[in-house]
């Protein structure tokens, strides 16, 4: 049985020029312990379509989905109290921003606590124990210490690990990590992709890794989705997508990176011709 | 024969931070003397993490900031802004296009001004012809008379950057620095930006100092490449030798931390996941 699977998902949102098709028709599911990766370019509803399962988009959106299940659980039929019970704790999210994805007034300790009281039911002792042991496994040094740090006087790079020591807390079946690195620096990037891998393998967690880095990609998926425009491009296997794309527009991505420059002249997405995808704009009407 | 457009010579900057009610005053040593020389119509591209010392540079470079100590010279002539303060004609030869092309534009200036203003504080032309000259360089950055008009808001992050190109083109500087010109766009617009970055170096002979992080970008374009580790320019050489050969240990860090996206190193990855 998928962990996550989905059918026919649209989201569209409500504005002043009609309702805003950002996701069209998504089909996805994953596999417990299985790294899958959604790429595509800003506007293409990547996020959009995990913060759809998550539930954290606003009012103005709405989700349709033929089946959105989550470990055999209709998440369209939960009540909002009931998905977030689920949510935080099966399935959790990191975002792209470390920082700005902290509270700046509290602790980093209480921030990771906060989970554990909430979908545990940990009392105070228990829960410092587990918060120290999370530090420790995403490898912060002296987690007694910086527990009680506030996220300004951390790094970028730990604050990201502080996010993940909270997502991993309750022991999520899946793991969604929307741009985890593209704020950070190339080798801050290494560490947090590598922690990030291991622990899905030590865990034997599901892993969807949101990235428009190509690159992040190539190092870290078993599947992978391509996204443009709301619509699915594509969908394969690492290796087959990197050695024979079949649509145009994962050709075209992958010829625009500039380690596959051939000659002076990058090629880029507009040079190709690909399939134009209807306007995203007053589809419904 | 090549002319020589821009030199450093043991670039020094440090700054004071004053001391609050319990902390003494300290130094911060920015950027400890560091050396370059770019020859007409080449690229310099100086790498290296968020810290280490090189949009202070740029900014040396750019004649926005005096540096602490140590001798600047472009084309031959040496600048000195601490002391001799800067003329009209050096603000016209150096000019720089930032990372953020959603906060490098006035929001509420129109198009047509935001280009036309530099023609405005530093030259004496009039209105007709500062309109001509922006025209023609919103034709030469890929947009269209259209967009003369237009605010910033209504344009996407990749057209933001070429209309910041286009500004730092109209007095025709002979020194460009791009400071992560593409690190905030999309792939397929990161390479369209890059593709117009090269035809103009190569119509109007232009000299860039090209700032990033990403080393993928930097094999593309550059001629001479600066490694920057907190301040001091560890490994500076030809493009062919830094990534051949890399010399310095961080270099070498920094290599194996970016991300591989060929098949064999997928195929080496995988091969080693299914052994564990």
């Amino acid at each position: 049985m998928p962990l996550l699977e989905i059918k026919n998902l649209t989201v569209s949102f409500d504005t002043a020029a009609g309702p805003f098709m950002a996701v069209q028709g998504i089909d996805l599911s994953i596999e417990p312990r299985e790294v899958l990766a959604i790429v595509g370019e800003s506007g293409s509803g990547k996020s959009v379509a995990m913060l759809a399962v998550m539930g954290l988009l606003p009012n103005t959106a709405t989700v349709k989905a033929d089946r959105m299940a989550f470990d055999g659980v209709d998440l369209l039929k939960l009540s909002p109290s009931e998905r977030r019970k689920i949510v935080g704790k099966d399935i959790s999210m990191i975002f792209q921003e470390p920082i700005a994805s902290l509270n700046p007034c509290f602790t980093v300790g209480f921030q990771i606590e906060e989970v554990l009281r909430f979908h545990m039911g940990m009392d105070r002792a228990q829960r410092r124990a587990r918060a120290i042991e999370l530090m420790r496994l995403v490898g912060i040094a002296d987690p007694e210490e910086r527990l009680s740090s506030f996220p300004h006087q951390m790094s970028g790079g730990q604050c990201q690990r502080v996010m993940i020591a909270i997502a991993i807390a309750c022991n999520p079946k899946l793991l969604i990590a929307d741009e985890p690195t593209t704020a950070l620096d190339v080798t801050i990037q290494k560490q947090i992709l590598d922690l990030l891998v291991s622990l899905q393998a030590k865990y034997g967690m599901g892993l969807i890794m949101i990235t428009h880095n190509m690159g992040v990609v190539a190092e870290t998926a078993d599947r992978v989705i391509v996204q443009y425009k709301g619509r699915k491009m594509e969908e394969a296997d690492v290796l087959s997508l990197f050695e024979s794309p079949k649509s145009n527009y994962t050709r075209a991505l992958l010829s625009a990176l500039p380690e596959n420059a051939v000659g002076d002249r990058l090629p880029t997405v507009s040079d190709m011709m690909f399939e134009p995808a209807p306007s995203a704009v007053g589809a419904a009407s | 024969m090549s002319t020589t457009v821009l030199e450093g010579k043991n670039i020094v900057r440090d700054y004071h931070i004053g001391g609050g009610l319990f902390t003494g005053p300290r130094t911060v040593h920015a950027v400890k003397g560091v050396s370059f020389k770019v020859d007409k119509g080449k690229t310099l591209a100086i790498v290296g993490e968020s810290g280490c010392g090189k949009s202070t540079l740029a900014r040396i470079i750019t004649l926005i900031d005096p540096a602490t100590s140590g001798d600047l010279f472009i084309d031959g002539n040496k600048v000195d802004i601490a002391k001799g303060g800067l003329t009209k004609e050096m603000r016209r030869k150096v000019q720089i296009v930032f990372q953020n092309p959603y906060g490098s534009l006035n929001p509420r200036q129109k198009i047509g001004d935001v280009l036309g203003e530099p023609l405005l504080i530093n030259t004496d032309k009039p209105a007709a012809e500062r309109r001509d000259l922006a025209m023609k360089m919103l034709k030469k950055v890929g947009l269209g008379h259209e967009h003369y008009n237009r605010y910033p808001h209504m344009f996407s992050g990749g057209q933001r950057q070429r209309i910041a190109i286009a500004r730092a083109l109209m007095l025709n500087p002979s020194l460009l620095v791009l400071d992560e010109p593409v690190s905030a766009l999309d792939l397929s617009v990161q390479a369209q930006v890059l593709n117009l970055l090269a035809d103009l170096q190569d119509e109007f002979q232009l000299t860039y100092v090209f700032i990033s992080h990403d080393l993928s970008v930097v094999r593309y374009i550059a001629d001479d490449v600066m490694v920057m580790y907190f301040g001091e320019a560890v490994e500076y050489g030809s493009r062919d030798e830094v990534f051949a050969d890399p010399k310095h240990s961080y270099t070498r860090t920094l290599f194996a931390a970016t991300p591989r996206a060929d098949v064999a190193s997928i195929k080496a990855r995988l091969a080693k996941k299914k052994a564990a």
